[in-house]
């Protein structure tokens, strides 16, 4: 299985994705933003950090990097394409992911251990997977996600809540959303369930000696589920 | 021409920053505050010389950039 990470000035999370795709037996590449052809892919990865400064909005000028045409069009021809953090955030600027990341409720940057709910299993990312809740790693000042009322209504028709904020038992509580997003939401899909934009890091998550594991159930699953 | 542009978070987007500053003035004395939104301001000093033409390129900026139309409004407040 081949992936590719798209680096944009100022992503930080790129290399870990890196190691955490090869460890799981991606053949990985990396790929500049300034680029204009994506190596082929099974999986396009776009990372943490804080492309261009977060200035303007989080994500916006990266959206319109010159990789992003070959990103958005291969999502467009049903390719996989996961945004994580700063990389949900560029997701949702261009489109392809419903909605918007706001500046955190408490106005602080959460660095913190949390534990989401697989609302949807039928799709590549998730299916076949036998936990129900996994606990990944969150670093954000901008997740609190946000709709209209009628992408809401259509997110829910369409199934395209990915995992919510929840506790170890699963429950999606109000106290355990960290930073006030609509419906406890940390990550969602587009219609056709090939995009995924996600706050937490499940590459933080690959080592039981570091962090915790959860991350390897993920990685682990979803390169069977895609070959 | 400088064109100015100010955005604005509508009306039911939370803005905690514009919260804080709200009760950070009332806790200065300045109690007969209603609320506080924030919002940004652009000036753009374009090369085209034509107003209605000038206004018009902003105006498609601010759609494919400056703004996110799901949170926020743009309003062109001066062209000269």
């Amino acid at each position: 299985m081949k992936s590719s990470v798209i680096t944009f000035p100022g992503s930080n999370c790129d290399r870990d994705m890196d190691v955490a795709l090869n460890k799981f037996g991606f053949k990985n590449k990396m790929v500049w933003h300034n680029d204009a052809e994506l190596p082929k892919s099974d999986l396009v990865v776009l990372p943490g950090g804080f492309s261009y400064g977060d200035y303007l909005r989080c994500g916006s000028m990266a959206s319109k990097s010159k990789i992003m045409k070959s990103v958005i069009n291969f999502a467009n021809s049903g390719g996989m394409v996961m945004g994580i953090c700063n990389g949900f955030q560029i997701l949702v600027e261009t489109g392809l992911v419903p909605g918007v990341l706001l500046r955190n409720k408490y106005l602080e940057f959460i660095c913190k251990n949390v534990f989401v709910k697989i609302n949807n299993k039928n799709n590549t990312y998730f299916k076949n997977l036998d936990s129900e809740v996994l606990e990944f790693h969150i670093a954000h000042n901008e997740g609190n996600y946000f709709c209209t009322k009628d992408q809401l209504k259509e997110i829910d028709d369409n199934e395209q809540v990915a995992i919510n904020y929840c506790d170890v038992n699963g429950k999606t509580e109000d106290q355990f959303n960290p930073n006030g997003s609509i419906k406890n939401i940390a990550g969602i899909f587009n219609k056709e369930k090939n995009v995924l934009g996600m706050m937490p890091h499940p590459e933080r998550m690959i080592d039981k000696s570091l962090s915790g594991e959860d991350g390897s159930l993920f990685f682990n699953n979803l390169i069977n589920n895609l070959k | 021409m400088k064109i100015s542009v100010i955005i604005t978070l509508k009306k039911d987007v939370l803005d905690p920053q514009g919260k804080v500053i709200h009760q950070t003035l009332d806790g200065m004395g300045f109690n007969d505050i209603n609320e506080v939104r924030q919002g940004k301001y652009f000036e753009i000093d374009s090369k085209e010389n034509d107003p209605k033409k000038a206004k018009d390129k902003v105006e498609d900026m601010c759609k494919k950039l400056l703004t996110n139309l799901v949170i926020e409004n743009y309003k062109i407040i001066d062209v000269q």
